[in-house]
């Protein structure tokens, strides 16, 4: 069984996120890019099923500029078996990205998707759904734990709800996606990153994956949360009501 | 998602600087129970207890050495002082260095109300400080290891207010001691009697900024981080980074000359320091405060205020030249199986990073077993094996893909040639906020294991190990002895670390471990200073006639030693 995961290069999540002055978007020059963190849990947990022996390669798949191509070494580095690269410079929503991974499933034939539950740059928490409609698999989303069971090819997926546990038993080929507490990813050490400079990445388009990227949403403007504004020092229990009552109207 | 991203962010990358921050609120025992909590309850108890100066005439003075957890009131130095009859008895548990015999010394005179009014005329009212809970903070350093029982804490709020007090303090023969962030690990910072504490927190503006050049001009009292984030949003960073810099004031850092991690890139303050301003005891300020990156018009007289402790006069104002921040930094954890081949990996890192390299730190096994157990979410990056020394190598540069390739290429050699047996190379922030969580988190994990000896030592590099093997033999199993540090600027931390304060080991450590220091020709303190802890022991790195020359120029400085006495200079030198 083959396993793909998908894979995206964000903004790295430690850098402080500043707003174009425009406001078409963030800024993006001279930022730290890193794998988006739920992707790195996603390909961990490839990783941990092909070690047990459950699986046979693992495959990382990146869409987007040139520069995916670092975010896929960082996966090969942590041990994925080969990659493929989506070029595109256009926009992706998560439909768009959806539909590729649907037309790379369908000549790769993986028995499993694994993704992050959502990318930390536009949080949308859609593209594990939408691959799953499309491609008519079950899937189990927001996993906090997952076991194969080769004999029976199911997986059974925990997944954090309110107020405890779900299990889901999904019947395989399936689409998962991760939660933060599914696993600790693995760090890239220095004999896999020598490996990995010889593993193959393959670079597709979406045309020849016969994919049309458009978008019907259009992006009106980003903006900053509002500055929070400094306290205040009340002078007297009565000047805290009046404010409580006048200025918050809390009470 | 934010707020995950900061929360990590927070903990990993800050916690360190976070847990010298909680040290500086009243109610800092609680968010660390592990550690000094104990002690200081116990410390603040008895001076509650004997310390009723006004009522009973008696005075009384304690220098909690190495108060940790287990140390409880072992090493106390007690001094009661009968007003009547100006006599000393002391009462203390030896305890080396410190623990000699210090004595209030006689010709400086006490807070009186008239000062206190004359103080309040200068300052106003909210400047002049005499709540007991304040100063109970003012009087302790961050560790709770030395304690003053100043009465007077006084918040100037810019150079004049300085000089006035300092005039004032000269002519009445007040003793002070200078306060920035208090953040020191030698005692410098707090009195060690009744001191006149001058906090010079409340002088933190900045006053100018080049965008071109990156001088920055600002007052004593700026946190390290603020000026961090001021520069940061400029493009620019500051030249030294520490452990403590969400609290350290960077008067203290130039009064003390701190090193740190940028110091293998970036060099020393005497280098990035351009000009300063400084009050002298008798309150004549000083503008040395240029902004020209050369000058050679006679004695560079700034330096002299690098790194003296605050002895020679006050820092009011520093300009400072500030590196542009660089976009692309990596870094990587790596073990080694012996010591040699560190040194070997910091020639050949030196060689072939040279223009990114911008840390090169190491730690020992017996440093990262410490970490493992004591600190919690820390995970080796390098399992299961376990390897003799650990190093961090990070490049700072302008292109990460080219830095990357580069440090890569490095690390592959390296590793093909031996000297490297295995590593990992962080793949995004968050990893390497936990390598640097690692070698960061020695100080707090040594902390919490119980009794800690530390030494600060620079010695030649490739005999700089050599102290850690040898303390070991000495001490036996009595002892776990940890080395770590900055081996690119061939600067030892040697921690000592046991359950409990015990004077045997202590006997054992010292003064073997100045004397071996002294015998290589290394320093007995590389960048924590000397403060109150090694003032006596200056002569193990400086000849006699060099320290005769210093305590000249302390004299010329500051005629009635008024400027935080007790410290830097032993005191049979002086006046």
């Amino acid at each position: 069984m083959k396993i793909m995961v998908a894979v995206k290069r964000v903004i790295d999540y430690a850098v402080k996120i500043r707003v174009k002055s425009d406001k078409t978007g963030v800024e993006m020059n001279n930022i730290k890019m890193s794998m988006n963190p739920f992707c790195e849990i996603a390909l961990e947990e490839a990783l941990r099923i092909k070690e047990s022996g459950l699986a046979s390669e693992v495959i990382a798949v990146s869409m987007g500029s040139n520069q995916c191509v670092d975010t896929l070494r960082t996966g090969l580095a942590m041990g994925a078996d080969r990659a493929i690269h989506v070029d595109t410079t256009s926009t992706l929503y998560p439909l768009s990205v959806a539909k590729i991974l649907k037309a790379l499933i369908d000549i790769e034939k993986p028995g499993l998707l694994i993704l992050g539950k959502q990318a930390i740059d536009d949080d949308c928490n859609q593209t594990g759904q939408m691959v799953a409609g499309l491609l008519k698999w079950p899937q189990g989303t927001f996993a906090s734990k997952v076991v194969v069971d080769k004999e029976k090819q199911v997986a059974r997926v925990d997944r954090e709800v309110d107020g405890g546990l779900e299990t889901l038993c999904l019947d395989l080929p399936a689409v998962i996606t991760t939660d933060l507490r599914l696993n600790q990813p693995r760090y890239a050490t220095l004999p896999n990153i020598m490996k990995a400079k010889s593993k193959v990445i393959k670079k597709v388009t979406p045309a020849e994956l016969n994919v049309e990227i458009k978008s019907d949403l259009e992006l009106v403007q980003v903006t900053e949360p509002p500055k929070r504004k400094g306290g205040v020092i009340v002078s007297s229990v009565d000047e805290l009501i009046n404010k409580l009552k006048n200025e918050a109207h809390v009470i | 998602m934010e707020k995950w991203r900061r929360t990590s962010q927070h903990l990993l990358r800050y916690s360190s600087g976070n847990y010298l921050r909680l040290g500086k609120y009243p109610n800092f025992n609680d968010p660390i129970p592990n550690s000094s909590s104990g002690f200081i309850r116990i410390c603040e108890k008895c001076s509650s207890t004997k310390i009723r100066p006004s009522i009973e005439h008696q005075k009384n003075v304690q220098i909690c050495l190495n108060s940790l957890r287990g140390y409880i009131g072992n090493f106390q130095l007690s001094i009661h002082r009968n007003v009547d009859n100006q006599s000393y008895k002391m009462q203390h548990r030896n305890f080396g260095s410190t623990t000699k015999l210090i004595q209030r010394n006689p010709s400086f005179a006490t807070v009186s109300a008239e000062d206190i009014k004359h103080f309040k005329e200068i300052l106003g009212e909210k400047s002049v400080i005499e709540d007991e809970d304040r100063l109970s903070i003012a009087n302790v350093d961050w560790m709770n290891k030395y304690k003053g029982s100043s009465k007077l804490l006084l918040q100037p709020r810019s150079s004049d207010e300085v000089s006035r007090i300092l005039k004032y303090c000269n002519s009445r023969r007040l003793a002070v001691v200078p306060q920035g962030g208090n953040t020191g690990l030698v005692g410098g910072s707090v009195p060690v009697f009744d001191e006149v504490i001058i906090n010079l927190g409340s002088m933190n503006s900045i006053i100018s900024f080049d965008e071109v050049s990156g001088i920055l001009v600002c007052e004593a009292g700026c946190i390290l981080e603020n000026l961090d984030s001021f520069l940061a949003n400029k493009g620019f960073i500051m030249p030294l980074d520490l452990g403590a810099k969400g609290s350290c004031q960077i008067g203290g850092n130039v009064s003390t000359n701190a090193g740190g991690l940028r110091f293998v890139r970036y060099g020393s303050l005497h280098g990035n320091i351009l000009g300063l301003e400084a009050v002298l005891a008798n309150g004549t300020v000083l503008d040395m405060l240029s902004t020209l990156c050369k000058d050679n018009t006679g004695y560079d007289l700034k330096q002299l205020f690098i790194g003296s402790e605050g002895s020679l006069g006050i820092v009011t104002k520093v300009s400072i030249l500030t590196p542009p921040k660089l976009s692309s930094t990596n870094l990587a954890f790596l073990a080694c199986n012996d010591y040699i081949s560190c040194q070997k990996l910091l020639l050949e890192a030196k060689r072939k990073l040279g223009e990114v390299l911008s840390a090169f730190e190491f730690l020992d096994n017996q440093s990262m077993d410490m970490v493992l157990t004591h600190l919690e979410g820390v995970r080796n990056p390098i399992p299961p094996s376990e390897y003799n020394f650990y190093v961090l190598i990070e490049t700072t540069g302008s292109d990460e893909s080219y830095d990357r390739e580069k440090l890569e290429a490095f690390l592959l050699s390296s590793m093909e040639g031996g000297l490297i047996s295995d590593g990992v190379v962080a793949q995004d922030m968050n990893q390497a906020s936990s390598f640097w969580r690692i070698r960061e988190g020695i100080t707090e994990a040594v902390m919490k294991a119980g009794a800690v000896y530390k030494y600060d030592l620079s010695l030649p590099v490739e005999k700089m190990y050599q102290i850690v093997e040898e303390m070991r033999l000495r001490l036996g199993p009595a002892a776990k002895v940890l080395g770590y540090g900055h081996l690119g600027d061939a600067n030892l931390h040697l921690n000592i670390s046991t359950s409990q304060y015990d004077d045997n080991v202590f006997a054992q450590i010292e003064p073997f471990v100045y004397e071996w220091t002294s015998g290589n020709r290394g320093s007995i303190s590389a960048e924590h200073g000397l403060g109150l802890m090694k003032a006596n022991e200056i002569h193990y790195s400086k000849s006699s006639e060099t320290v005769q020359l210093m305590a000249s120029i302390k004299k010329l400085f500051d005629s009635n030693g008024i400027l935080n006495p007790y410290k830097v200079l032993p005191q049979s030198l002086l006046p």
